[in-house]
């Protein structure tokens, strides 16, 4: 029933995380209804705004004014609420898609590259002001990014970068988090005897690191580009102040220019595109992370997460 | 701020010994070269660009010129800035403890193993986090609205009239519900995890002894865990701190509650991008960073000691 806890050992050919270990109870633990039933009160809540979404995105403009909430209307209208979704304005919310998969793909791809390199200096090199790197970026840390956004914007413009998708990529590439999380990751993760040996054999540093320290960070950088790509996919602070062209929005910026329409005077009141909209935009990130469930897991065990 | 302590175990080992170390010594940086590059770019020249636009004003006649702490000490006497810094310091005097409360719990009941279906549970609770802040807030909007809601399903099926939840007086605890909502799932996570990698001879120790359950949530599991629950306060901090994309989205639905000044970074933002006033809205957020930088760290000094 109880596997011990294996402690980080010296290298061993074959390095293996510290695996979660079951769960440890005295004796059995008897199941306890009352608490499962409380758990469900907690599943109800984090739930039922999801199923009221998905419930929604099959109304009508109408339906949605005449019908329960948490029940569908008379007219199924989820088909025809999706082709409108994408043929609304000249199909502006395909593009924004495409839009949001290119910040996504260069920005948090490009951010957990850095943060792979990154960390890997950190837990096996010893380099001039390594000390002083590390202290630097954990104090970024909890400097409001907001507040960093007015400045960025005004240094941007200057740069002629503004209203580019350039502007939304070049601030996600930095995830100071992620350059943490490989950092706890490769230290443990890489046998530094095995860095040694490859040297030994002649092997030069960058194809050290590309042939044997990357195949064992694996796990760690699907860790660290799920957490980039939610931070990547999810942002709108930083595209709404860049951006003013809607051709570059982001999916989340569109969504809600979408919603802010119907309160201006003459706007087209399209709320049942909102939400469809809304539900589009979740499920692929949903379903990522169902996919991926044991990568992630594991990844935030060995960091003890923090972000 | 000092470093974070990673958790024990954790720790980098040292160094390759120091054989070649003159030819190996610049090797690091070039691996973490491209990093540091684009960090000074989106993080120190921001910072620095800040505080030189926080010392001038841009004024029509004489155009850009020095004011040292004019701005500063006109920023300590807006009473504006003051408002909102006073509804982000009320919100998450209430709003972190209970989502983090809740949280723990759902943790500990997950770490006890008296659950049926226990990944089910663990994997419905975190999923809001994969929902964009936009969406979540749209979504409840939605719910809170009296004309396609759920308050007008409650209202109608029972009979009530429920609050308005986008009523000035209601609005912060419906921010607080969404927040809470996103993020509940995510830090339960946190706690989790460092839950799991407790060693399991504590709990043979703690069981010889003949410890209750609840001993041995108050005595082993809660202190292992200290330091992720004192990392989750701070982060949480942050957030509440910068709070800024649900009372922006929320606006439109609730226009008379939700003033464009509503919180420190909500102000910022008009400030600079509806008032064109760089220089303040500099000024505003260089001190918000500081008030959140002392607080997280008298939170992080306060929760590293022992026998807290």
């Amino acid at each position: 029933m109880t596997t011990s806890v294996t402690t980080p050992a010296p290298a061993k050919s074959a390095p293996k995380l510290r695996t979660p270990r079951k769960a440890y109870v005295p004796g059995k633990p008897r199941r306890s209804k009352l608490l499962t039933g409380l758990m469900a009160l907690m599943v109800l809540y984090t739930v039922v705004p999801l199923i009221w979404l998905i419930i929604s995105a099959t109304k009508t403009q109408d339906g949605l004014a005449d019908s329960n909430g948490l029940w569908f209307a008379k007219h199924f209208a989820l088909w025809s609420n999706i082709s409108d979704t994408f043929t609304y304005h000249d199909g502006i919310f395909g593009r924004w898609l495409l839009n949001t998969l290119l910040y996504v793909v260069l920005g948090a791809g490009g951010a957990t590259l850095l943060a792979v390199l990154g960390g890997y200096a950190l837990a096996k090199f010893d380099f001039p002001g390594k000390k002083g790197i590390f202290a630097v970026v954990i104090g970024a840390v909890a400097v409001p990014g907001t507040a960093l956004a007015v400045p960025t914007f005004l240094m941007f413009s200057k740069m002629g970068l503004t209203d580019t998708p350039w502007a939304v990529i070049i601030p996600s590439l930095v995830s100071p988090f992620g350059l943490y999380l490989m950092w706890v990751f490769a230290a443990e993760a890489i046998p530094t005897e095995l860095l040694e040996a490859a040297r030994m054999d002649g092997a030069g540093e960058v194809r050290t690191f590309f042939q044997v320290a990357l195949p064992l960070l694996a796990p760690g950088i699907v860790t660290v580009l799920l957490f980039t790509t939610v931070a990547t996919w999810n942002n709108y602070f930083l595209p709404l102040i860049m951006l003013k062209d809607p051709d570059w929005y982001p999916l989340t910026l569109g969504l809600s220019s979408w919603s802010a329409q119907a309160q201006t005077i003459g706007g087209d009141v399209i709320f049942n595109l909102v939400i469809t909209g809304s539900l589009l935009t979740i499920l692929p990130l949903i379903a990522v992370f169902l996919l991926l469930q044991k990568y992630w897991q594991s990844g935030l065990s060995a960091g003890s997460v923090k972000e | 701020m000092k470093t974070l302590q990673p958790p024990a175990a954790a720790e980098p080992r040292p160094a390759p010994p120091p054989a070649k170390k003159d030819r190996r010594s610049w090797t690091g940086w070039g691996f973490i070269g491209p990093f540091v590059a684009v960090f000074a770019l989106v993080f120190l020249a921001p910072i620095a660009y800040s505080i030189y636009l926080s010392l001038f004003r841009d004024q029509l006649i004489g155009g850009n010129h020095f004011v040292g702490l004019d701005n500063y000490t006109q920023a300590l006497q807006d009473s504006q800035f003051w408002d909102s810094l006073a509804r982000v310091g009320l919100f998450l005097l209430i709003q972190v403890p209970i989502m983090l409360g809740i949280a723990l719990l759902v943790a500990l009941a997950l770490d006890s193993g008296r659950l049926y279906g226990k990944s089910f549970f663990r994997i419905t609770i975190f999923l809001p986090y994969a929902v964009p802040a936009v969406v979540a807030t749209l979504m409840w909007g939605f719910m809170y609205g009296t004309k396609y809601g759920l308050v007008r399903d409650i209202n109608d099926a029972f009979g009530v009239t429920l609050p308005n939840l986008l009523s000035p007086d209601w609005v912060l605890a419906s921010i607080g519900n969404i927040v809470t909502w996103e993020f509940v799932g995510y830090n339960m996570l946190i706690f989790y995890s460092a839950l799991r990698v407790i060693p399991t001879s504590l709990y043979e120790a703690a069981e010889i002894d003949g410890a209750s359950q609840w001993r041995i949530v108050r005595s082993i599991k809660l202190p292992a865990i200290r330091g992720s629950i004192v990392i989750a306060t701070i982060f949480s901090i942050i957030g509440s701190f910068q709070l800024f994309n649900e009372p922006s989205i929320l606006r439109p639905l609730a226009p008379n509650a939700l003033t464009t000044d509503y919180t420190p970074n909500f102000y910022t933002y008009s400030l600079s991008f509806n008032g064109q006033q760089h220089n303040y809205s500099a000024t505003v957020a260089i001190i918000m960073g500081l008030i959140t930088m002392v607080v997280a760290y008298v939170v992080q000094l306060r929760g590293m000691r022992k026998g807290a």
